[in-house]
C-alpha cells in the first residue's frame, strides 16, 4: 500500500498564514465550547447554583459519574441553539452524546434544568430525536438523565403537534426498545406532562427521591382542572411511583445513587456488540504528521486559509490515515474525486474525498468506489469540500445529471456506516453526492472553516442579480448583491449550521482521527447489512 | 625494637587515661611485667590491643565473634549490620535468612541463628531484646548474647521492683504503689491516699501499654479492669502499679555503657519529650532543659542503679524531669534505644559496636571523664502512619525513596524502592538524623533534610515532621511530653493539607499520558472530550474524588510524583496522597453515602486500621450514641476502640471477636433514625483524613480520652514490640 507524502513546507509563509488561520478558528471553537459547558450547565451561575442547593448535579457532572471513569464522551451538537432563542437555551437545553457506561457504548440524552427549566425547544425536541436516531442506526442502548419541565410553552406549535416532534421521541422510544435498544430513563428532577412519557415509555427507571416527579399534569393544572390541593412529591414523587403506580422501578436518595443505579441497569442488559466482519489492527499515528506540537503545525497548514483556494486533499487524507497508508483507487480516471481503501485508529475505512469539481468521470468512480465499499463491508469516509457539479452545455449533454445521479443513488442505498467530514466547501448537489446531512450519514462533523450553501455567496448574488435584469449600473448592482453576499456570509457559517443541528458538531481538525474511531466503534454496535442499490440511471 | 612502657607513658601514647591502663593490666587484656614494683608495658603488645580495642574497626575475631545474627528486621538490622560488617563480623539479618521467621518464637530464632553458624546473637530492640528467658536460651544454645544479663533484664523488667530498687539506692521516684499485693482494696485505698491524678501501668510493661490516667477516682475500677486486660494480653502479667500523674514533664533518659569487669560510663542524656501517645516522636542531645551539673546528678544516678543490677551493654535510663519536684526515677531500658543515633552523634561512639565489644568480653575503653559531649543532634522518626488520621498504621508500597544528604545528616533507613510495608511489623521506616556544632544549626539541617525526602507510595508522617520541625515549642527546646497533644493537629491544618488543584492536574496527566499509552487501542480510553480538555474522573487517597480537565496531557516529569500500576503517588508538601481513577459509583456505597447526607439512614462503622478483633460491645438491635464503642481492634500491640459515627439502631454486625480485619472492613451497620446529628461520620477513614484535624477523629487508643494525656513516657510500641 502506498505512503502518501506530504509536499507542504510548514515554514512556508503560506503555511503559516494557513496555520494561524486555522489556529483562530480553533481557539474561537474551543471558546463557543466552554461558554457552553465550562460552567457544568448551560444555565448562569445562579440557576446553576439553586440547582444545586436543590442536591441537584448539574448535568455534565451527571454525565461524568454515569460514564465509566475515564470514557470518552462524542458530545453531539453542543452549539445547537447558538444564536437562536435570544441565546437563552444553551446547547437546545439539552445534553447529548455517546459514551460508555459500564463498558457498553451508550447514547446519553439529559435535560439541563438550568436552561429554561429544561424545557423543550424546537431544537431541543430536534437534538433528542437526533441523538435517538443515532441509537436507532447504531444500535445503541439510551440512558435519558431526565429533568424537563415539558414543552415550551410558548413555542408549542413548533413543539407538540408534527412528526418530528414531541410525540416522536415516545414513538422512537417504543421502536427502538421493539429492536432490543434498551431503553432507560433516570429521573433525576421534573418529568412533566409529555416528558412523564419518557420514564414511562422506558424499559427500566430510577426516580430520586426528593427531587423527582412524574406527573402528566402538574399541581397548578390539578388546581385548575379539578379544584384538588396537592404538593408535587404527593402528587408523583418518587414514593407514588417506586411504592403505589410503578411507573419507576428503582428509588435513589440523590442524583448519585440514582446514577449508580443507572450504571447497574446498563451492566445487567449484557449486551454484546456483533462481531465486525473484519478484523481491527493496531492503531498507527499518521506518517506524515508527527507528534505534539508539529502535528497542529502540519495539519493546520494543510488547510487554505481563503477557501476558494484549493488544497491537495491528499494532504489530508495522508494526516488522517493510519501511517498515511492510502490504497489509491482509480488515481488517474475522475482526479477531482480521491478514493482509496485505509485504517483510521486501525479500522478500516473507504475514503471519499472531493479534490475539485465533480464531473461524469467522478461521479461514476465515486459509485465504483462504493460499490466496492460495501461489498467489502468497510466503512466510508466522505471528506467533503466542494463546490458542485461541472456545470455547462457540453456537460449536461454528457449527461452529468445522470452519473451524478448514479453517486447520490449510491451514497444514499450503501449500507455501510457513513462518516461526513465537511473540510471546507460544500455547496449545492455536491453535499449530497458527498453524504450530506440529507443521506443520513452515521455522523457528520464540520472544520471551522466549512461553509454550506446552496451555492457560493457570489455565485448566488450574481444569479439573483441577473434574473432580475434592471440593474444598469455597476453600484446598483453591488448594492443589489451586498445584503445577498451578507446572508450568504452569515448563513453559510458552521456555526449557523450547527446552530441547526445540520451536522453533530463542529471539531477542530486535529480531533478528527479521534471522532472517526470513536464514531466507527460506535457503529459496529449494529451488525452491517448487506446492500441493494436502486436503479442506477445508465 | 620494642620499648617498655609505664602505665602513664602507655595511656599518654594511645590518648587514654592510666586508669585505664591499669584496668587492662589487671584484667589481662595487656601483656605486662613488674620491674621493681612497677608495672612495664611492651610497646608492641600495646599497639596489638589497641589495634583490637579502640574505636573504628578493629577485628573482633581474637576475641569469639565471626558471625552475628540480628534478630530483628527493618532499620535497625540494617544499622546493626553496618557496623558489625565494618568490624569484620559476618552479619545476618533474620530477614534475609528468614522473611517469615517469625520473631516472638525464640525458640525458632535460636535455632536458625544456629543453624546459620552464628555464634553471637544481637536482638536489636523489641520484644526479644527484654526478654530475659530469651536472652538465656541463647546462652544456653552457646550463642553469645549481644546485650545485658538476664537477670538484670528481669530486675529492670519489673517496673516495680525497679521503683523499689531506685528507692533504697536514694535515686528520687514518684510517689507511688508497687506493693505485690494486687487486690482491688489495697490499689483503691492506695489510690486515695495518693489521690487523682495518677497513672495506672503495668508491672510488667513499658512502651505505654494498658496505662491509664485516672482524674477522678471513680473512675478507678474501669481504669484497674481495662489496664489489666491489656496488661495480660501484652505481657502475660497484670500486676499494676500506681504512680503520681505529673503534668507535662520533660522525658530525659541517661544512656549507659557497662563492661563485664564492672566498668561503667553515661554518655550524657537524651530528651524524647516529643511523643505522641507513648511513641517518640522528636530525641534530641543534649536536652535543652539538662545543665551539667544535672547531667552529672542525673547520670551518677543512672549508673549507680545499673551497676546495682550487674548491667552490661549499653542501656537506657529514663527519667521525668519536672520543673518543680526535678527528676524521677520511671524505668531502665536494658537494651539499645531507637534513639541510640543523636547520642552516637555527640558522643562520637559507635554503640552498637561498644556492645559488641563488650559482648566480647572487652574492657571499656572509656571512662567517665574521657567521655566528651560535643555539639548537637536531634532525630525524627519516620513512621508508616497517618498522623493526619489519628496516626493510624498505614500500609502500601514503597514507589519511590529519596533521602536527604548532607553536611551532619545521617539517614538509619529499614526500606528500600519496592519494599512492602505491611501492617504485620514495626510501622519505623526510617530515622532522620542532623547534628550541629548548636541545636539551632542541627535543627536547620534536620528541617533541610526532611524537604529533602520523599517516600512515595504509602502514607507516612513525613508531612506531620516537617510542620513539628517548625513549630515554635520545638524550636525553642521547650516541648514537655504533652505538647505535641495539645499543638496537634494545628487549627489550621485541614486548610493547609487540602489537595491542591495543581495536584489534581499533575495526577491526572500522568494518568492520561500512561492510559494514551496503554490504552492507545481504545479510542474511549483517556476522557476524551469535544472541544474541551480531557476529563478523568479520580480519586485521592483519602477518598475524594474529583472530574479534572486536563489542560495539557503532555506528560512532563515531575520530581514528586510516581507512576505505578494504574495508580500515582503525588507528594504533596512530605505526604504521599495516591490517585487513581475512581472507581464508579456502585450502588451500596452511593446509597450509604447518600444516606449519610440525609438526615435518616443507615451509616457503616468500618475498620480504621487492619487488626484483630478483641471485642464486640454491642449486639444488634441495641441502640448506640455517637462515639459509643462498637468494637475493639487491636493493631501494632494497641487497643483501639472503634466507635459510632452515629446515633442509632445497630441493624448488622458482620465481624466477631478473633477476625482479622482489614482497613475499611464494614464491622457494622447503625440505622440513623434518630434523627440529624450534627456531625455526620459517614466512613470514618474519609472524614478522619479529610477534616484533616478541625474534627477529633472518631478513633482513640483505648484507655486515653480527650483530658488524659499519657503521663510517662516509655518507649513507643514500635520500639518495644517492633518484632512482634
Amino acid at each position: 500500500m502506498g505512503v502518501l507524502r506530504s509536499r507542504i513546507d510548514p515554514s512556508a509563509p503560506e503555511a503559516v498564514a494557513n496555520r494561524s488561520a486555522m489556529e483562530n478558528l480553533v481557539a474561537d471553537l474551543r471558546a463557543r465550547q466552554a461558554e457552553v459547558s465550562g460552567r457544568g450547565a448551560g444555565g448562569d451561575e445562579r440557576s446553576i447554583a439553586r440547582h444545586r442547593e436543590r442536591g441537584k448535579l448539574p448535568v455534565r457532572e451527571r454525565i461524568e459519574r454515569l460514564l465509566d471513569p475515564g470514557s470518552a464522551f462524542l458530545e453531539l451538537s453542543p452549539l445547537a441553539a447558538d444564536g437562536l432563542y435570544d441565546d437563552e437555551a444553551a446547547s437546545a437545553g439539552i445534553v447529548t452524546g455517546v459514551g460508555k457506561v459500564e463498558g457498553t457504548t451508550c447514547v446519553i440524552v439529559a435535560n439541563d434544568a438550568t436552561v429554561k427549566g429544561g424545557t423543550y425547544y424546537p431544537l431541543t425536541v430536534k437534538k433528542h430525536l437526533r441523538a435517538q436516531e443515532i441509537a436507532l442506526e447504531n444500535r445503541l442502548t439510551c440512558v435519558y438523565l431526565v429533568d424537563s419541565g415539558g414543552a415550551f410553552l410558548p413555542l408549542q406549535a413548533d413543539v407538540f403537534p408534527d412528526r418530528e416532534h414531541f410525540g416522536r421521541i415516545f414513538y422512537n422510544q417504543a421502536r427502538l426498545s421493539a429492536l432490543g435498544v434498551s431503553q432507560v430513563a433516570l429521573v433525576m428532577g421534573s418529568c412533566t406532562a409529555g416528558g412523564a412519557y419518557v420514564p414511562a415509555m422506558s424499559d427500566e427507571t430510577v426516580i430520586v427521591k426528593g427531587t423527582g416527579t412524574i406527573f402528566l399534569g402538574g399541581p397548578p393544572l390539578v388546581k385548575a382542572a379539578t379544584g384538588e390541593d396537592v404538593s408535587a412529591e404527593n402528587l408523583g414523587g418518587a414514593d407514588v411511583h417506586a411504592r403505589l403506580s410503578g411507573v419507576v422501578d428503582h428509588e435513589a436518595l440523590d442524583d448519585e445513587h440514582a446514577l449508580a443505579l443507572g450504571r447497574s441497569i446498563v451492566r445487567n442488559l449484557n449486551r454484546r456488540p456483533p462481531v465486525p466482519p473484519w478484523d481491527r489492527l493496531s492503531p498507527e499515528p499518521p506518517a506524515v504528521c508527527p507528534t505534539g506540537d508539529e502535528r497542529t503545525a502540519h495539519l493546520y497548514a494543510t488547510v487554505s486559509a481563503d477557501s476558494r483556494r484549493n488544497v491537495d486533499v491528499r494532504e489530508i487524507v495522508a494526516r488522517i490515515l493510519d501511517g498515511s497508508r492510502f490504497h489509491e483507487f482509480k488515481p488517474l480516471y475522475g482526479e477531482t474525486l480521491v478514493c482509496g481503501f485505509g485504517h483510521v485508529e486501525g479500522y478500516p475505512v473507504g475514503i471519499i474525498a472531493n479534490d475539485g469539481i465533480l464531473f461524469s468521470q467522478s461521479a461514476l468512480k465515486g459509485t465504483h468506489f462504493i460499490e466496492l465499499a460495501v461489498q467489502r463491508k468497510i466503512p466510508l469516509v466522505f471528506l467533503q469540500n466542494i463546490t458542485g457539479f461541472m456545470i455547462g452545455r457540453e456537460y449536461e449533454a454528457g449527461g452529468i445529471a445522470k452519473d451524478g445521479a448514479k453517486m447520490v443513488t449510491a451514497v444514499a442505498c450503501a449500507e455501510v456506516p457513513k462518516f461526513t467530514v465537511i473540510i471546507g466547501g460544500s455547496f449545492g448537489a455536491g453535499n449530497y453526492a458527498m453524504a450530506g446531512r440529507a443521506y443520513s450519514p452515521r455522523f457528520l462533523w464540520s472544520w471551522p472553516n466549512a461553509r454550506i450553501s446552496v451555492m457560493g455567496g457570489q455565485q448566488a448574488a450574481r444569479v439573483l442579480s441577473t434574473v432580475r435584469g434592471d440593474l444598469a449600473t455597476e453600484e446598483e448592482r453591488d448594492a443589489f448583491e451586498k445584503p445577498i453576499l451578507e446572508t450568504y456570509e452569515r448563513e453559510g457559517s458552521p456555526y449557523f449550521a450547527t446552530a441547526r443541528l445540520w451536522d453533530d458538531g463542529v471539531i477542530d481538525p486535529l480531533d478528527t482521527r479521534r471522532v472517526l474511531a470513536l464514531g466507527i466503534d460506535a457503529a459496529l454496535n449494529a451488525p452491517i447489512p448487506d446492500t441493494k442499490f436502486g436503479v442506477f440511471r445508465m | 625494637m620494642p620499648e617498655e612502657l609505664s602505665p602513664s607513658q602507655a595511656a599518654a601514647r594511645i590518648g587514654t587515661t592510666t586508669r585505664t591502663v591499669q584496668r587492662w593490666i589487671a584484667a589481662g587484656v595487656l601483656p605486662a611485667r613488674r620491674v621493681g614494683g612497677r608495672w612495664r608495658v611492651a610497646s608492641d603488645a600495646l599497639d596489638a590491643v589497641t589495634s583490637e580495642t579502640r574505636g573504628g574497626a578493629g577485628p573482633l575475631g581474637a576475641f569469639g565473634i565471626r558471625t552475628l545474627f540480628v534478630a530483628n528486621r527493618g532499620e535497625i538490622a540494617a544499622r546493626i549490620c553496618r557496623t558489625a560488617t565494618g568490624m569484620g563480623i559476618a552479619c545476618i539479618g533474620a530477614h534475609e535468612t528468614e522473611p517469615a521467621l517469625d520473631l516472638l518464637d525464640g525458640a525458632a530464632v535460636i535455632a536458625l541463628a544456629r543453624s546459620s553458624g552464628a555464634d553471637a546473637l544481637h536482638p536489636g530492640y523489641g520484644f526479644l531484646a527484654e526478654n530475659a528467658d530469651f536472652a538465656q536460651a541463647v546462652g544456653r544454645a552457646g550463642i553469645r548474647w549481644v546485650g545485658p544479663p538476664p537477670d538484670a533484664i528481669r530486675g529492670m523488667g519489673d517496673k516495680a521492683r525497679a521503683r523499689r530498687l531506685a528507692a533504697t539506692l536514694d535515686i528520687p521516684i514518684l510517689p507511688g504503689y508497687d506493693d505485690p499485693d494486687q487486690s482491688d482494696e489495697a490499689l483503691s485505698g492506695a489510690a486515695e491516699r495518693l489521690a487523682a491524678p495518677l497513672l495506672v501501668k503495668p508491672a510488667a510493661g513499658g512502651g505505654g501499654k494498658g496505662m491509664r490516667v485516672v482524674r477522678d477516682l471513680a473512675g478507678l475500677p474501669d481504669a484497674l479492669a481495662s489496664a489489666r486486660r491489656e496488661a495480660r494480653a501484652a505481657f502475660g502479667d497484670d500486676r499494676l502499679i500506681l504512680e503520681r500523674f505529673l503534668e507535662g514533664p520533660r522525658h530525659v533518659e541517661i544512656q549507659v555503657l557497662f563492661d563485664q569487669h564492672g566498668n561503667g560510663v553515661h554518655l550524657g542524656e537524651r530528651d524524647c519529650s516529643i511523643q505522641r501517645r507513648h511513641q517518640k516522636i522528636l530525641e534530641e542531645s543534649p536536652s535543652p532543659a539538662v545543665d551539667e551539673l544535672l547531667r552529672e546528678r542525673m547520670g551518677e544516678a543512672a549508673l549507680r542503679l545499673a551497676a546495682a543490677v550487674g548491667y552490661t551493654s549499653a542501656g537506657t535510663v529514663e527519667f521525668l524531669l519536672d520543673d518543680r519536684t526535678g527528676f524521677t526515677f520511671l524505668e531502665m531500658n536494658t537494651r539499645l534505644q531507637v534513639e541510640h543515633p543523636v547520642t552516637e552523634l555527640v558522643s562520637g561512639r559507635d554503640l552498637v559496636a561498644d556492645q559488641l565489644r563488650i559482648a566480647a568480653g572487652e574492657l571499656l575503653s572509656v571512662e567517665q571523664a574521657d567521655v566528651r559531649l560535643t555539639g548537637h543532634a536531634l532525630e525524627v522518626r519516620l513512621y508508616a502512619e497517618d498522623a493526619e488520621a489519628g496516626f493510624l498504621p498505614a500500609t502500601g508500597r514503597v514507589e519511590r525513596l529519596v533521602w536527604p544528604s548532607g553536611e551532619g545528616v545521617r539517614v538509619d533507613a529499614g526500606i528500600t524502592t519496592g519494599g512492602e510495608v505491611t501492617g504485620r511489623f514495626d510501622p519505623l521506616l526510617a530515622k532522620i538524623i542532623a547534628q550541629g556544632r548548636t541545636r539551632a544549626e542541627a535543627l536547620d539541617r534536620l528541617r533541610k533534610a526532611l524537604d529533602e525526602t520523599v517516600v512515595l507510595g504509602l502514607t507516612t508522617n513525613l508531612r506531620f515532621l516537617r510542620w513539628l520541625v517548625r513549630e515554635p515549642a520545638v524550636m525553642d527546646g521547650q516541648a514537655r511530653i504533652d505538647t505535641l497533644d495539645r499543638i496537634w493537629p494545628p487549627d489550621d491544618w485541614s486548610a493547609r493539607a487540602v489537595v491542591p488543584d495543581e495536584a489534581w492536574q499533575g495526577a491526572g496527566r500522568a494518568l492520561a499520558t500512561s492510559m494514551s499509552d496503554a490504552s492507545q487501542s481504545d479510542p474511549w480510553a483517556g476522557g476524551w472530550r469535544l472541544n474541551a480538555p480531557p476529563i478523568l474522573r479520580l480519586a485521592a487517597g483519602d477518598g475524594e474524588e474529583r472530574s479534572v480537565a486536563i489542560d495539557d496531557v503532555v506528560g512532563r516529569a515531575e520530581p514528586g510524583l510516581v507512576l505505578a500500576d494504574d495508580r500515582v503517588h503525588l507528594d504533596i508538601g512530605g505526604r504521599s496522597v495516591t490517585f487513581r481513577l475512581a472507581t464508579p459509583p456502585d450502588v451500596d456505597r452511593a446509597a450509604r453515602a447518600a444516606a449519610a447526607h440525609s438526615a435518616a439512614g443507615s451509616s457503616e462503622v468500618v475498620a480504621p486500621m487492619p487488626g484483630g478483633v478483641l471485642a464486640v460491645h454491642v449486639a444488634i438491635g441495641d441502640r448506640v450514641e455517637a462515639g459509643e464503642p462498637i468494637a475493639t481492634l487491636e493493631a501494632m500491640k494497641m487497643e483501639h476502640a472503634v466507635l459510632a459515627p452515629s446515633p442509632g439502631l445497630v441493624t448488622d454486625i458482620r465481624v466477631e471477636p478473633g477476625d482479622q480485619v482489614v482497613r475499611g472492613q464494614l464491622l457494622a451497620l447503625i440505622d440513623g433514625e434518630a434523627g440529624p446529628s450534627s456531625e455526620r461520620h459517614d466512613r470514618l477513614i474519609t472524614t478522619a483524613a479529610r477534616s484533616g484535624g478541625t474534627h477529633e477523629p472518631q478513633i482513640e487508643a483505648a484507655g486515653r480520652d480527650r483530658d488524659d494525656r499519657p503521663a510517662t513516657a516509655h518507649d513507643p510500641p514500635g520500639a518495644s514490640g517492633s518484632s512482634s
